[in-house]
């Protein structure tokens, strides 16, 4: 009597599992093999059969200049998060002592964060416009004349690498906040008591207690900035020179329909993007990675 | 004493400066949307008010040319699928998890971590060829199918959460000759009431905002979602920026709504989401 019980335990658990990974192997696993497959092949995305071509989309994309230039318009982006970053942990600092509106500040600096990124787009298409939000203002000050903001390559990545810090920001920000205000406060009052200022505060209390957070910033940056797509997209549509490496991808696969290449591109990426977690793991030990 | 006044001074100059910098872009096009077309070509600047503040017009013709209801509606029904199926699938992932011991748990957990690392852009190439086979393209189960199948993030808090609730209590139940399906339904999936609102609040906002998918997935006008609906103002309304500007409004609108009836879990939720 005891055995069917028995069988019928080592089965409940797939039943709930049975979802979940049908689920996550449509969706994750099978595209990831598809995609190294396709890489090997000069496929279309249509034709039934595969036509295997060895590492040749992976050496056409080395080896045409135009393919991986894309890759310098993430240095824009890779510049913009270490602002993006140094101005978070600005506010957060700021922030975490006692300041009139805290609250206030605190919403005003996060909600950008939560705003629709085509809506950004659109407010910043009017903001960088001929006669738009920035001339305007600028005009207030003095400086007068028209701007092509978008109209210049390096022009329009800065704008665009701005836009990025401008909706971004707010996310690094309360993880910041979040990280100091989690340090017991009896630190700060035996540091004051001690006679250390602001910085002294800074350096040994705040900036140790949140080292883990600023590398999960960093990482996240990092393949944030290699995997750029709404905002060029939407703005510029990859124009005058601000094409980013996923612009790219979605292009070659979707209008070109170079599938084959496109999954090369996709794996490349795929692949450096790993490369930068795990340097990142090893560098930064998280000893809260303790789910098993 | 003065040294900390000028700092103290400079810290607010600072703050209201940042807060210039998040409002002035937000602010020119709400003043933009209430100008009349005419009012636009006078080329009388971007910084100035519009004549009637109560001009509503270019609203109406964002809702029924730009078809912002239609937009909505997809949007809403996306949202309440695929946030009911994160849900479902998170917390019986969580429960299989942590509460059995089977053959090939350290596997399936490792599945589940692994796809953590992989950034869902990358992969699009192929999932869009899988999601085209099973029919789902061009119809609004291919961003529900992908919004629900591909959250580990939200797994990760159903796990966090379901190790906090005591195994006691499972036992007792199963004592009374409860079943595991009347334990997950009756005692967990009832506790894990707040690691379900950080889902329904962060899978929410990202779903709402979602251009890529939607963008990629449903073609057909029809099927607009806010993002996708919004971006085709790019094309009929090209210089018409007073009625590009009452879309972008609509769509920011409710957002800004949520975010301060909801604020402090919107923190807590983000926070971790984020760092999990």
């Amino acid at each position: 009597m005891a055995h069917p019980t028995r069988r019928w335990r080592g089965v409940t658990p797939w039943l709930f599992l049975l979802a979940p990974l049908v689920l996550l192997i449509t969706f994750t696993y099978a595209p990831i093999v598809n995609m190294v497959a396709y890489s090997f092949t000069d496929w279309d995305g249509v034709s039934p059969g595969l036509h295997y071509t060895g590492a040749e989309n992976y050496a056409e994309l080395f080896t045409r200049s135009e393919l991986f230039e894309v890759f310098f318009v993430s240095g824009y982006y890779l510049a913009a998060s270490v602002v993006q970053i140094a101005a978070a942990l600005y506010f957060a600092t700021v922030l975490s002592f006692n300041v009139r509106f805290r609250n206030f500040f605190k919403g005003v600096l996060f909600f950008p964060y939560l705003i629709n990124g085509v809506a950004i787009g659109f407010v910043f298409l009017y903001f960088f416009q001929d006669g738009g939000t920035l001339d305007a203002i600028l005009g207030l000050v003095g400086y007068d004349g028209d701007r092509a903001w978008l109209g210049t390559p390096i022009s329009a990545n800065v704008s665009l690498a701005g836009v990025s810090v401008w909706r971004y920001m707010g996310l690094n920000f309360v993880l910041f906040l979040g990280a100091i205000q989690s340090i017991p406060g009896e630190l700060y009052e035996a540091a004051e008591i001690d006679g250390a200022n602001r910085w002294q505060q800074f350096r040994h209390i705040i900036a140790p207690g949140i080292r883990p957070v600023l590398s999960l910033s960093v990482i996240l940056s990092v393949s944030g900035s290699l995997s750029v797509f709404e905002i060029p997209y939407i703005m510029t549509g990859g124009a005058t020179g601000t094409e980013t490496f996923v612009i790219q991808t979605v292009k070659l696969a979707f209008q070109f329909n170079k599938t084959g290449l496109a999954s090369a591109a996709a794996v490349v990426l795929l692949l450096i993007i790993l490369a930068v977690t795990w340097v990142q793991r090893r560098l930064v030990p998280d000893d809260k990675v303790d789910l098993v | 004493m003065t040294r900390r006044t000028v700092a103290r001074a400079l810290v607010y100059l600072s703050l209201v400066l940042a807060t210039l910098v998040v409002f002035l872009p937000l602010a020119v096009v709400f003043l933009t949307s209430l100008k009349t077309s005419g009012e636009m070509a006078d080329d009388s600047g971007a910084l100035t008010l519009p004549d009637d503040p109560l001009n509503f017009s270019n609203y109406v013709t964002a809702f029924q040319d730009g078809r912002m209801l239609s937009a909505f509606g997809n949007t809403a029904i996306i949202l309440v699928f695929a946030i009911g199926g994160t849900i479902l699938i998170g917390s019986m992932t969580a429960y299989a998890i942590d509460r059995f011991r089977f053959r090939f748990r350290k596997l399936v957990l490792a599945l589940f971590l692994v796809a953590a690392l992989v950034p869902g852009v990358t992969t699009q190439v192929a999932t869009f060829q899988i999601v085209n086979s099973v029919g789902m393209f061009d119809s609004l189960w291919a961003p529900i199918a992908l919004y629900m199948g591909t959250d580990i993030v939200s797994i990760y808090i159903f796990l966090q959460f379901v190790r906090s609730i005591p195994v006691s209590l499972d036992e007792s139940a199963r004592l009374d000759g409860a079943n595991a399906f009347t334990v997950y339904r009756k005692i967990i999936f009832p506790l894990l009431k707040p690691a379900i609102a950080t889902v329904v609040i962060v899978k929410g906002i990202n779903v709402y905002n979602d251009f890529y998918i939607p963008f990629l997935y449903m073609p057909s006008e029809d099927l607009g979602v806010i993002s996708t609906s919004l971006f085709r103002f790019k094309g009929p309304f090209g210089a018409h920026w007073e009625t590009i500007s009452a879309g972008a409004i609509l769509v920011i609108a409710p957002t800004l709504v949520v975010f301060l009836l909801l604020q402090r879990f919107i923190y807590n939720g983000f926070t971790r989401g984020a760092t999990k």
